[in-house]
């Protein structure tokens, strides 16, 4: 029988897993999708709650989650891409330039 | 009880003796002539035009990225069609509100010529 | 079923998100006249976006003294959104005022610039007046996403890149602890309202000791901490701020900020209300590390965007002060500093704006040196933003202090109001430094670049009318401050 806390598990086990790869990766797009898979995470969270309360919010807050999620990924990318025209690279050890 | 999975076990192990004797087999008695043609990936299909680790060009990002944002907006799509008769005229007007707002980001997208590949 | 929709639709009042929609309209508008325009010419666009805040703004006042609630309970334009919605309104202006001459110097005339500020505004006005952690955070991350493009705007610069790229991602993982969080108040409560919340904490004590409501509760505290960019969430702040085109740097110092604030006070004042005791003594040990943090780490600093990026995180802990105070004066007070800090801040970007050069490698401490003799104008102008900022009589900041830490009084918490004070006679230090190089230093420049005729010049004398006049008449504006508050 599949709970919804095995649900709460496996969402926390990815949350901690995105985390850890945004902390500890270099390279920029790969911490990207280590977010992406921050912000997945909490659809899962959400959808499972969703059935366990019993009422429909979360899931209307996934498809808000799903959508604003895109518009990040395309701001991020495209942000990505103007600095690799200009670095030619994506290192996050590059990001260099502002520091005290 | 398990019995009955007695003569599939044996089908696996026939399949896996054929799979690994036949591969032993062609390298020992087989004839070895490479050519190019022959090492290639995919021998009767496209020829090759490059290595698999090259770098793509960057309109495809562009283009990937507006896909993914106008892909996305379909979504809000489904659930207001299931429920179509429901809302009615109101939802028929909201949705097409949303839609312009789609058309306005695409009509940016276009005049700025985002959507030529040269 | 039927009743439900029927309900849904007449539940919907449009009147409750009508300044918003209208500066969305004039948004999606104007980026249409930029695409159909030719490139290179931005001057149309940028005072067309003026109008669209003018009349924005008109219809935001109509909301005074007028609540409209929305969406179900979602949206509530009450006096608390709309006067955070006008500081919004009045910091994108003055950041648009200061753009044009901005942008054609740096080279960049790109007309896209415009329309994203008005959607930056539109969000933050969102979560001023988003009653529903859904509505806050659509505002949040409407407002989030243009300003990542707005920081990384000039794309061939790797400074600003650098500031794009650091934001998003820094913005975009909070966005995930901050989702994370309302996922799971929402398992505990079943609601994402913010009321909802308040109520079921009023009919549940005993939840407060729940795991996960506790998580759930941090986790969403993390996200907006880090927004208004509080100790120990502000390390991205000064990257972002040094790297950003000037006049954004000026607004998230201002707008956004200001709407981070408002989603922070209603989240926790009307949402958490039950969890008072504890989160006031969470916020006062935030309130001094962020203003001590801020004001330490400023002293060092020689690049006066950088030292400007840190004095706004110190300016962030007295702020908190108030809301540690969690009392009429001190949640008033907040509203009244931030339109105060709105004034003193990008008046003093404003200024910086005007007296860099194509690239503004000389904003430097010595990149001001005789300023006060060679414009004697922009160097007193200057002086009344740094002593605003400082919370000295009489400009603004003073008065605005005065009311926070009248507040921290009230409440009892002497000991927070006596480290306010102490943390801004520090900041007196690296303000005065800047002083002293305008004026007891000899000009290495003579400052001839310098054109005091452009719309620069508008929001300069705005932001110091607005000190000044705040500083010496208060009243006014406090007792509105006292009918926004909650």
């Amino acid at each position: 029988m599949i709970t919804v806390n095995h649900y709460l598990l496996l969402s926390a086990i990815l949350f901690a897993i995105g985390t850890f790869g945004v902390l500890t990766r270099k390279n920029a797009i790969v911490i990207f999708m280590c977010i992406e898979v921050m912000l997945n995470s909490v659809n899962l969270t959400f959808i499972a709650l969703s059935r366990h309360v019993g009422n429909m919010d979360g899931q209307i807050f996934v498809f808000f989650v799903m959508t604003v999620a895109a518009a990040e990924a395309a701001v991020g990318l495209a942000l990505m891409i103007a600095f690799f025209r200009n670095k030619e690279s994506i290192d996050t050890d590059d990001f260099n330039m502002l520091k005290w | 009880m398990l019995d009955i999975y007695l003569p599939i076990l044996v089908v696996m192990g026939i399949a896996f003796a054929f799979a690994i004797g036949s591969v032993i087999l062609s390298r020992l008695i087989g004839v070895k002539k490479p050519s190019a043609v022959k090492l290639a990936p995919y021998e009767c299909g496209m020829p090759l035009i490059g290595t698999a680790q090259e770098r793509f060009s960057v309109k495809f990002y562009i283009i990937a990225m507006l896909f993914i944002l106008f892909d996305i907006e379909a979504v809000f799509l489904y659930p207001w069609a299931v429920m179509f008769k429901r809302l009615g005229i109101f939802g028929f007007v909201e949705m097409g509100v949303f839609i312009i707002i789609l058309l306005v980001g695409f009509i940016y997208v276009w005049k700025k010529g985002a959507l030529e590949w040269e | 079923m039927e009743n439900l929709v029927q309900e849904a639709i007449q539940n919907v009042n449009l009147q409750a998100i009508m300044p918003s929609l209208v500066l969305c309209v004039f948004g999606m508008a104007i980026l249409m006249v930029s695409v159909f325009s030719k490139r290179g010419s931005t001057t149309h666009i940028a005072w067309l976006s003026i109008a669209a805040l003018v009349v924005t703004g008109f219809v935001t006042l109509i909301g005074w003294n007028n609540p409209q609630a929305g969406f179900a309970g979602s949206v509530l334009l009450d006096n608390f959104a709309t006067f955070f919605s006008m500081i919004c309104i009045i910091a994108a202006g003055l950041t648009i005022l200061m753009s044009d001459d901005y942008l054609r110097r740096e080279g960049y005339p790109v007309s896209e610039y415009y329309p994203l500020i008005l959607f930056t505004t539109a969000g933050a006005m969102w979560m001023a007046s988003g009653t529903d952690l859904m509505t806050i955070f659509l505002g949040l991350e409407v407002l989030s996403v243009s300003l990542y493009v707005l920081a990384g705007f000039f794309r061939n610069q790797t400074r600003s890149n650098e500031a794009g790229l650091k934001y998003f991602f820094l913005g975009a993982f909070s966005t995930g602890f901050l989702l994370y969080g309302v996922a799971l108040l929402y398992g505990v409560t079943g609601t994402t309202k913010v009321d909802g919340i308040a109520a079921y904490l009023m009919a549940n004590p005993e939840a407060a000791m729940n795991t996960m409501f506790i998580a759930g509760g941090s986790l969403l505290l993390v996200g907006f901490l880090f927004k208004v960019a509080a100790a120990p969430f502000h390390m991205w702040t000064p990257d972002v701020y040094q790297g950003a085109p000037t006049p954004i740097t000026a607004f998230m110092s201002a707008g956004p900020k200001a709407a981070a604030f408002a989603a922070l006070m209603r989240v926790t004042i009307i949402g958490l209300d039950g969890l008072q005791s504890e989160l006031t003594s969470l916020f006062w040990i935030l309130a001094v590390l962020t203003m001590t943090i801020g004001n330490f780490i400023a002293l060092t600093q020689k690049d006066l965007k950088r030292m400007l990026a840190y004095s706004s995180i110190s300016h962030a802990g007295y702020v908190m002060v108030g809301l540690v105070a969690w009392n009429e004066i001190g949640l008033s007070a907040i509203l009244f500093y931030m339109l105060v800090y709105t004034f003193m801040n990008m008046g003093a970007f404003a200024v910086l704006v005007l007296i860099g050069k194509k690239g503004e490698d000389n904003l430097t401490l010595d990149g001001v040196a005789g300023l006060g003799y060679k414009k004697p104008i922009l160097g007193i102008v200057l002086s009344i933003f740094l002593f605003s900022l400082m919370g000295l009589p009489p400009t603004a900041g003073f008065t605005a202090k005065f009311y926070i830490f009248a507040g921290a009084i009230e409440a009892g918490y002497i000991w927070l109001a006596v480290l306010g004070v102490l943390n801004s006679a520090v900041s007196l230090y690296y303000y005065l430094r800047v002083m002293v190089q305008m004026y007891f230093k000899d000009p290495e420049e003579d400052f001839a670049w310098v054109s005091i005729n452009g719309p620069v010049t508008i929001s300069i004398v705005v932001s110091a009318v607005g000190v000044l006049y705040l500083g010496i008449f208060p009243h006014t504006l406090m007792s509105l401050a006292k009918l926004a508050g909650f």
